[in-house]
């Protein structure tokens, strides 16, 4: 066989391999142990294997139902899931840019500290209180950092913020009074294809002390 | 990704009994899923059942006394990063927990994940390329693109092993705890990894019915001063292109004893016993701390686009040394 050929052979990918041969294979990978699907993650067994479930997650203070696959990341469920009433979540604050945990667009807070929702099943968010930028304004009043980014300009395309804020508030979080060496640290996780950084940093400094 | 069912596991027996029901990728383990996940989405690995570590219990502590630490495989690289007694006892394990990815990362990613995390390489990563790792034919980075691949070690697959903690944990001369189906097993760290040449497709002795669940460090000597020193491309986070972890038991200016460990050049955590050498038993100077460099990488065989990788690691071990005269 001339070299080409073989190349050629033997370089189909899993992916194409599964769509050539349809969903019958797909669906015919059972779990090594018990198949669960359509069921409450709350009536399955521990340790039993779940295909897809209904699970609780609590959003900004709220609590929502909704249906996921095990293979859901949270950032799906927030902008796209619909919950078991029908509803949109709609909560698309949180923004899907890479989508492998390295530009910080969708970053959310987990029990208060910053995670990229991109790189997290749902069913591992049960039982957390989760916070996107949406829950931090308390009504009309908006979060020391909202403020600050506002007064700062600290944005021009504005598609970064979003994960800048919810880093921002996780940062005074732990660390109230940051020098400008944590802050730069503590934002590394997110990327501004516009260069606002000094801006950015310049907004955080001025939020410092009131979260 | 593809589907696959979700097993949050009850028992350490339980995940090693599921494990065992398949060889490697049909069942596969996640605790913060940040390395994981991305394989998934680019159909590296298709799992069918991925096992939660995350709802076995107390396998997240840290636990220091007077003999060492005690960290559990699903301890975060930030609690590890942020633990005041490897602040200030275990100064390199903290810098290099320090300087793992991002917050985001550092929140979530584990230690046994960053100890088992599979290699950055852009051809391994690369859902079409059937490189050697992988199982086709040739490492595609001997006659391709090889900026950040390795100089020592490579030979049949030139991957660089991308953990940061591995080396500082191997330089403090830290043990891990395997569990299997036959019970637990403790070995050195740095016989855990191995290079292409003992086995082209994993990075690690790990079987595929093993977990990695708890790494023992051993206090460190009094007049210890240890550093990780981490060369990147740029300011932002980043794997290392070179990185050295240095522990240095000393006597004044003099090294009584020396554990160098490179990261970012080899396909596993590469101890450099030639520049401990150099430096052991030496009142260390500006002439020891160059000869410790150059002789850390004399064997080193670079490939076409990462000659820099061989001066950079020889700074980087001669600026160690000289940090532990100081």
């Amino acid at each position: 066989m001339p070299e080409k050929d073989k190349k050629q052979g033997t370089n189909i990918s899993r992916r194409n391999f599964l769509k050539g041969v349809g969903t019958g294979t797909v669906a015919a990978t059972v779990a090594p142990s018990v198949l669960i699907g359509s069921e409450k993650a709350a009536d399955a067994q521990a340790g039993d294997a779940i295909a897809n479930a209904t699970i609780e997650l609590t959003i900004n203070g709220k609590s929502y139902q909704v249906e996921v696959e095990a293979r859901t990341t949270l950032l799906t469920v927030l902008r796209d899931g619909i919950d078991t009433g029908g509803n949109n979540i709609d909560l698309t604050g949180a923004k899907l840019i890479c989508d492998r945990g390295e530009c910080g667009g969708c970053t959310v807070m987990v029990d208060g500290k910053s995670v990229y929702a991109c790189m997290m099943l749902a069913m591992d968010a049960q039982g957390k209180q989760l916070t996107t930028v949406e829950g931090l304004a308390d009504g009309d009043d908006l979060h020391p950092v909202q403020e600050a980014f506002i007064q700062h300009d600290a944005l021009m395309c504005g598609f970064c913020t979003p994960g800048f804020i919810v880093s921002s508030a996780a940062l005074l979080n732990e660390n109230a009074n940051p020098t400008l060496e944590e802050i730069k640290v503590g934002l590394s996780g997110n990327t501004c294809r516009c260069g606002t950084y000094p801006f950015i940093f310049d907004a955080v400094k001025t939020a410092s002390g009131k979260v | 990704m593809e589907k696959f069912s979700y097993v949050n596991a009850t028992s350490l027996e339980q995940v090693t009994s599921l494990l065992s029901e398949s060889g490697w990728g049909e069942v596969m383990l996640i605790a913060g899923g940040t390395d994981l996940l991305a394989e998934l989405k680019e159909y590296i690995e298709t799992p069918k059942t991925l096992v939660n570590l995350k709802t076995l219990p107390g396998m997240d502590s840290i636990e220091a006394d007077a003999s060492g630490l005690k960290i559990g495989a699903l301890a975060t690289v930030a609690d590890i990063a942020m633990h005041p007694t490897i602040q200030h006892h275990y100064t390199v394990l903290s810098q290099a927990a320090g300087s793992v990815a991002t917050p985001q990362i550092r929140n979530v990613g584990t230690l046994g994940g960053n100890l088992c995390q599979r290699p950055r390489c852009w051809y391994y990563r690369d859902e079409s390329t059937d490189c050697l790792k992988k199982g086709g034919d040739i490492c595609y980075a001997v006659d391709g693109l090889s900026k950040y691949h390795a100089i020592l070690g490579g030979d049949p697959v030139y991957i660089v092993h991308p953990s940061d903690l591995a080396p500082a944990l191997i330089a403090l001369g830290a043990s891990v705890k395997i569990v299997g189906p036959e019970g637990e097993k403790t070995m050195s760290l740095e016989e855990f990894f191995t290079l292409p040449a003992a086995n082209p497709f994993r990075e690690n002795v790990l079987e595929p019915n093993e977990i990695v669940v708890e790494v023992s460090v051993p206090a460190p000597k009094p007049n210890t001063k240890s550093f990780y020193l981490k060369a990147r491309e740029k300011g932002a986070p980043d794997f290392a292109l070179s990185s050295v972890a240095g522990v240095f038991e000393m006597d004044g200016k003099t090294c009584k004893t020396a554990s160098i460990v490179l990261g970012g050049v080899a396909p596993a955590p590469w101890r450099s016993k030639e520049a401990e050498a150099a430096v052991t038993g030496k009142m260390i100077d500006e002439s020891v701390s160059q000869q410790a460099g150059t002789d850390a990488v004399k064997d080193a065989e670079p490939l076409n686009d990462n000659m820099y990788k061989v001066t950079l690691t020889r700074n980087l071990v001669s600026r160690a040394a000289m940090m532990a005269a100081s």
